[in-house]
């Protein structure tokens, strides 16, 4: 089986870096203040994120290899 | 691993500062314009949203007294209140509440209306604030606007705190205006910078 990993909404990010503050492997970038983006080298699907962001916009799904 | 606080994290003392300052003497309140430009100012100049990344002593406030008191069901957001429509919405009414308040501001600069020492929450109920009003050396306007605009703090401040409760600690950050705004920016921003 594939490792989970954080996956955004795109559409539906505010951009509010609240998953940025409670990654603990500084995965989560906000570059153009549009949406987070996730590093997948570095995330390693704790679910963090995705229990802190206040739209409940962040899955956790298994990466296809 | 716990990650090592920088000087910014520590901004949620300026915005409880500003909270307490205003109940006592109302002119304070002048200093919110701060917390209205540098969000700006950083998305028009750098385009990004770094201000609610890092520096918004609001959302800190927010997850901060949730983690220490454990206010916040951690519910989901509903569906509605995420969606662009309510968002920018809540953002072209925050501005007409906005402009609104500035207009009774210029009134009172012109003489037509008199001061109301008075804190409007939620753009209904008012509030007697005469304790936080000394008097001010300039014209009375000054006062009414230092009233306006606290009084656009204060509601922001108890909507967010009633979002806390119901969802998520920072579910404020959803529909604040100033992150929509700055969001906005950003995006055409982006556009622009990409079509060059």
């Amino acid at each position: 089986m594939g490792k989970r990993k954080a996956v955004v909404s795109l559409r539906e990010c505010v951009a509010c870096g609240c998953c940025m503050k409670v990654c603990p492997r500084g995965a989560i970038s906000i570059p153009k203040g549009i949406h987070a983006e996730i590093n997948e080298e570095l995330c390693v699907g704790c679910g963090k994120c995705a229990k802190e962001c206040p739209a409940g916009i962040i899955t956790l799904e298994v990466a296809e290899q | 691993m716990k990650q090592k606080k920088k000087w910014y994290d520590f901004l949620w003392i300026f915005s409880l500062t500003y909270l307490i300052l205003g109940f006592f003497n109302i002119l304070f309140a002048w200093l919110g314009l701060l917390c209205f430009f540098i969000p700006l100012i950083i998305a028009i100049a750098k385009g990004n949203k770094a201000y609610c990344n890092k520096y918004c002593g609001r959302g800190q406030l927010f997850s901060l007294i949730e983690g220490r008191f454990g206010l916040s069901r951690r519910k989901d957001i509903p569906k509605w209140m995420k969606s662009k429509y309510f968002r920018y919405g809540f953002l072209i009414f925050f501005f007409l509440m906005f402009f609104l308040m500035l207009w009774n501001t210029y009134l009172v600069f012109a003489g037509t209306k008199s001061l109301s020492t008075a804190v409007t929450l939620l753009w209904t109920f008012k509030l007697p604030w005469h304790q936080a009003y000394h008097g001010t050396v300039f014209s009375e306007g000054v006062a009414q606007f230092a009233f306006g605009f606290y009084s656009v703090m204060l509601t922001s401040t108890v909507l967010g705190f009633l979002t806390m409760v119901l969802f998520k600690p920072r579910s404020w950050c959803v529909y604040c205006p100033m992150g929509t705004m700055t969001q906005l920016i950003c995006k055409a921003r982006n556009v622009t910078s990409s079509q060059k």
